[in-house]
């Protein structure tokens, strides 16, 4: 059903070398509309290299990206303008890193950093920013009443959440992921996998999310890409790839993770 | 006339002429902050000298020149600029602001309104208004390509969020022309609309920084502000002590160790010439009514 509307975003061959060391090679593969994909694989493997050749972040040594944009359908993203890309990746995109650091305004408060993306395209009206920002603490199950606290005092939790809102703020259509729940104690995690599974939900949103917790994988995504080496050795429904390995890696990937 | 071993104005004249061309880009594209190879000058940077270069490359025989620093024209700095332009290019100066053709300033415009064929040359320490949210020049350059400027007003919501009112009081960011986005160097808003439109031409020359940028005459410059919060200038509830106006900038001053205080003008010229006119404000009526 899903496969009706063209997908939302499209690699093709892509690969990277890193001054003649391989990042990734030759991966492909498409995210449909709604769709969680996960990237799973042990560190080095790759993961974060596909995840930023397909985010603009870090242009392919060979193999290209298509995005289906709103108004002009599939587009190249590393040949369309620069002004047309970089709005795409503060409206149409979002991206949540590991480290909060790098996705927040560290130096001004939680909702400056929600109300940014939102001023950047042009929202003038104080009082409606305002109103925007506190929907979305409200939305990732903040306490609204630190609205005007800086990142500095949240918990990691807390962070990752203000990172959360500040991208979707604009409603995009994908969000990338690199390790969103890396840095948090297991509880902590759990509550925010909860969150990003209902906010995923709820909104119909996209996402590529890297990980190389299985567990996280399981359960937000619908599809996953397993890679080693800078490739990718399997792909499929998250399940099936997930209870029914069928390469050798996989196979090993999946029994060396410690089942409660 | 100038002083023998220096060239006038002190510059060499191929350095002006590349300052001149850097002015002429920087009037072309108002706004615009123009790279330029900043001259050692016999003076700190903290003193000015960008200013001094824009000024040094403008000014002819027949120029007078005012300097002031935060609107008076007898501090150190102010004085020190003064004469080295009248040592080396021997011009004639003024504290009168209408009877200068350039005027050099360090955080303030003159109350008296410029006119046409007037120059009014900013010392400016930092260029870049997106400097405070990005450190790298190739990422800022790139936003003011893409007119990537929204996230300026992250920081005016944070005022607001924190202080209730947009509590920036100079250095106040301006878009010029409806492009790009501008620092007026530390002049207090208060000042900000003086530049809107005005018929005289604006340089702006950051000596450390190595940019002038420029505002022609009659050209637009918006303060950045709220459709809800819209740009205000400063208020005083107190008129000036001294020449009793109304109208321009106070400065507080502090007039005895008992906590006594009064506000006078920060433009000293146009409060010396008030008085002139016969103007009076509290301290010089109660003076004169205590000698009478
Ligand atoms: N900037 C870089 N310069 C050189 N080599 C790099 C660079 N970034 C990554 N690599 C190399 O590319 C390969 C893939 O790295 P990548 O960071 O994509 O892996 P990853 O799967 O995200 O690993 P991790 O789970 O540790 O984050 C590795 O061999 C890595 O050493
Ligand atoms: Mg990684």
């Amino acid at each position: 059903m899903m496969q009706e509307a063209p997908p939302l975003l499209s690699a093709r061959g892509v690969t990277k070398f890193y001054e003649g060391i391989p990042g990734c090679r030759d991966v492909s593969f498409e995210v449909w509309p709604g769709e969680v994909l996960g990237i799973v694989g042990e560190s080095g493997s790759g993961k974060t290299t596909v995840l930023n050749c397909i985010s603009a972040r870090l242009e392919p040594t060979s193999g290209t990206v298509e995005y289906a944009t709103r108004h002009d359908g599939p587009a190249d993203i590393y040949r369309m303008s620069e002004p047309a890309r970089r709005l795409l990746m503060r409206t149409d995109w979002g991206f949540v890193h590991q480290n909060p650091r790098e996705g927040l305004r560290m130096g001004v408060s939680a909702g400056a950093n929600i109300g940014e993306r939102l001023m950047a395209v042009g929202a003038r009206h104080y009082g409606n920013i305002r109103q925007a920002a506190n929907d979305w603490l409200d939305k990732v199950e903040m306490d609204t009443g630190r609205m005007d606290d800086l990142p500095i005092t949240f918990s990691g939790g807390m962070q990752q959440r203000l990172q959360i809102a500040r991208n979707l703020v604009t409603a995009p259509r994908i969000v990338f992921m690199d390790e969103p729940t890396g840095n948090l104690d297991v509880s902590v995690q759990a509550r925010l996998l909860d969150l990003l599974r209902g906010l995923v939900t709820d909104l119909g949103l996209a996402a590529v999310i890297v990980t190389h917790d299985l567990a996280v994988a399981r359960l937000l995504s619908h599809r996953l890409l397993v890679m080693r080496r800078g490739k990718v050795v399997e792909s499929g429904l998250t399940d099936q790839v997930l209870d029914d390995p069928q390469h050798p890696y996989s196979q090993l990937l999946v029994s060396s993770v410690i089942h409660p | 006339m100038a002083e023998d071993g220096y060239n006038f104005a002190y510059l060499d004249e191929q350095t002006k002429r590349m300052i001149r061309r850097a002015i002429l880009k920087a009037v072309a594209i108002p706004g615009y902050q123009v790279p330029f190879g900043s001259r050692e000058m016999p003076l700190p940077f903290g003193w000015g000298t960008g200013g001094i270069q824009v000024t040094a490359s403008i000014i002819g025989p027949d120029d007078t020149l005012k300097v002031i620093d935060q609107g008076a024209d007898d501090t150190v700095n102010a004085v020190s600029i003064r004469k080295f332009f009248a040592r080396t290019a021997g011009v004639a100066t003024t504290e009168q602001t209408e009877a200068a053709t350039i005027v050099q300033t360090r955080h303030r415009i003159p109350e008296t309104p410029l006119g046409a064929g007037q120059i009014l040359v900013y010392q400016v320490p930092i260029p870049e208004p997106l400097r405070w949210l990005e450190p790298r020049e190739a990422e800022t350059r790139k936003m003011h390509a893409l007119e990537e400027y929204g996230v300026m007003h992250v920081r005016l919501y944070e005022d607001i969020a924190r202080f209730g009112h947009i509590a920036t009081s100079y250095d106040y960011p301006v878009r010029v022309n409806g492009r790009y986005l501008m620092r007026p160097s530390p002049i207090p808003k208060f000042d900000n609309p003086k530049m809107d439109r005005s018929p005289a031409l604006q340089l702006f020359g950051a000596g450390r920084e190595k940019r002038i940028y420029a505002i022609p005459p009659h050209t637009q410059v918006r303060s950045l502000d709220f459709d809800d919060h819209p740009f205000e200038v400063q208020k005083w509830a107190d008129v000036c002590a001294v020449c009793g106006s109304g109208e321009s900038f106070l400065d507080e001053i502090v007039t005895d160790d008992r906590g006594g205080r009064m506000f006078v003008c920060s433009d000293t010229d146009y409060c010396a010439r008030r008085r002139e006119a016969g103007h009076t404000g509290p301290a010089t009526r109660d003076a004169e009514t205590g000698g009478a």
